[in-house]
């Protein structure tokens, strides 16, 4: 019988080894961020990690002093879904040597974040690229396309260095697929062979990432009986997960 | 000299621009104010790079909440008739394979030749890319709102631009918050001035020389 589950966050990413390369999915505030395997591997504590996604995180605002006023917001500035944490995490931990991103976010001055800091420090190093470019620089390590040309960066910073080549009187840039190590995911629904349906958009780069690395790990809300899911509208075909792990039923679970 | 426009008047006079059955990307900041301004009358489809094709205007109360209905710059919206979802890779597909009618961006700075540089701010490095490159290049139409002048006062439609570049050429117009200009082969083309502003007035605040039509307007809001 297949069964991708396991019944550990921890179990699930214990093999992440020093160095590795890792799409982790998410965008802004949306819920879908793979919180629970970024906490499991940040107890893991693998090093030197190369994070790939939208953004590096925000990670854990300091706790306020003992004593500190309470003072809540208005409630749509609540920003975060609950029990939320982000790969920023694993910046605040010292375990990443290296971001590929579209959104490292402008730095505050006086006021570093980890990463900024990183970057400032020289612990860090950033290669920055187009949204769209990363998305289909991750598409192309999945469908085993080594490269492709695209528009998006020609006649800018971004072209660089880079191969580049006129189609059709336009100038289009060589942009290589990435190669990953793991892709952790979050997805709402799983069944054991891997099949995963999101929500709303929350799908963004999961449904991009699933499939990119060698092991996709898909952390889901919650599994389901095989056969209860859609067969029309299943977002990941189960052949681009390996592993499992739900929010729900896991050792970790809420 | 009269007063300038503030952010949520330049978001509906950008929204004048959407026409029936457009496919609409708006980018953070002033943009997507402008998916509260659909002219009456008017269906258009908003695109958004997180993997939505559809939403509805922004969420204004805690019970419109969701964490899985966000637009590009972060903001929670609400659902809408007809909305899909999609994952990243697919919604590039449709930015850069030519499929959204009107882009709409924020920016720093707009060249003559309709240069557009938004994503880093001298000193604020590293800055943030985003999908605003993959957008300046692959819209059919590109719409850029920003205040007039930096806040010392200093033009941001220059000859060149200064700032490093999000794509070459590919402004077709800018909304500012004195003045509406259009990019055009022969140079820069004055569309139309907010209320009490003079053609002299704006052409004080723009580096390159603009071309003034018969025809200018007053912006009607």
């Amino acid at each position: 019988m297949i069964n991708k589950l396991y019944d550990s966050f921890d179990k699930a990413v214990a093999d992440v080894f020093d160095g590795a390369v890792i799409l982790i999915g998410g965008f802004g505030p949306a819920d879908g961020c793979p919180s629970y395997l970024i906490r499991a591997l940040q107890r893991k504590g693998a090093k030197n990690l190369t994070l790939v996604g939208n953004g590096v995180g925000q990670g854990r605002r300091p706790a306020p002093p003992p004593g500190a006023p309470v003072r809540p917001g208005p409630p749509m500035n609540i920003r975060r879904p609950p029990n939320y944490d982000d790969s920023g995490l694993l910046v605040q931990n010292g375990q990443v040597s290296k971001a590929i991103c579209a959104f490292p976010g402008h730095s505050q001055l006086g006021n570093l974040s980890p990463f900024h800091q990183g970057l400032a420090d020289g612990k860090i190093t950033l290669e920055m690229v187009p949204q769209g470019t990363l998305a289909e620089r991750i598409r192309a390590a999945k469908a085993g396309i080594p490269a492709f040309y695209t528009r998006t960066g020609a006649g800018t910073i971004i072209a660089k260095g880079k191969e580049t080549r006129m189609f059709d009187g336009k100038e289009y840039v060589l942009e290589h697929a990435i190669k990953a190590d793991f892709a952790l995911v979050r997805a709402h629904f799983a069944d054991r062979w891997g099949n995963l349906v999101y929500q709303g958009t929350s799908r963004n780069f999961n449904g991009a990432m699933a499939g990119a690395a060698k092991v996709t790990i898909a952390e889901v809300d919650e599994m389901v009986e095989l056969g209860k899911l859609n067969p029309e509208g299943i977002a990941t075909a189960s052949i681009y997960v390996n592993r499992l792990c739900s929010r729900k039923d896991s050792r970790e679970g809420p | 000299m009269a007063e300038r426009l503030d952010e949520q008047t330049m978001a509906l006079r950008v929204a004048r621009e959407f026409q029936n059955g457009m496919v609409v990307n708006l980018g953070a900041g002033t943009p997507v104010l402008a998916s509260n301004y659909v002219p009456e009358g008017r269906e258009v489809i908003f695109q958004s790079e997180n993997g939505c094709l559809g939403y509805g205007r922004i969420a204004q109360t805690d019970e419109e909440r969701d964490f899985n209905l966000i637009n590009a710059g972060g903001q929670f919206v609400v659902g809408n008739l007809g909305m899909c979802f999609f994952d990243h890779a697919e919604s590039f597909s449709m930015i850069r394979g030519g499929h959204i009618d009107l882009c709409v961006l924020g920016g720093l700075q707009v060249s003559e030749k309709g240069d557009l540089a938004n994503w880093l701010i001298p000193g604020r490095e590293p800055g943030a890319i985003g999908g605003a490159m993959d957008l300046a290049f692959g819209a059919a139409k590109l719409l850029v709102v920003m205040t007039h002048t930096t806040k010392d006062n200093e033009p941001k439609i220059l000859k060149e631009c200064t700032y490093y570049l999000t794509a070459p050429r590919c402004v077709d117009m800018v909304v500012t918050d004195i003045a509406v200009i259009e990019v055009t082969d022969k140079g820069l083309v004055l569309k139309e001035t907010a209320p009490g502003w003079t053609a002299a007035e704006v052409q004080a605040l723009t580096e390159p020389k603009l071309i003034i039509p018969p025809d200018l307007k007053v912006m009607s809001l």
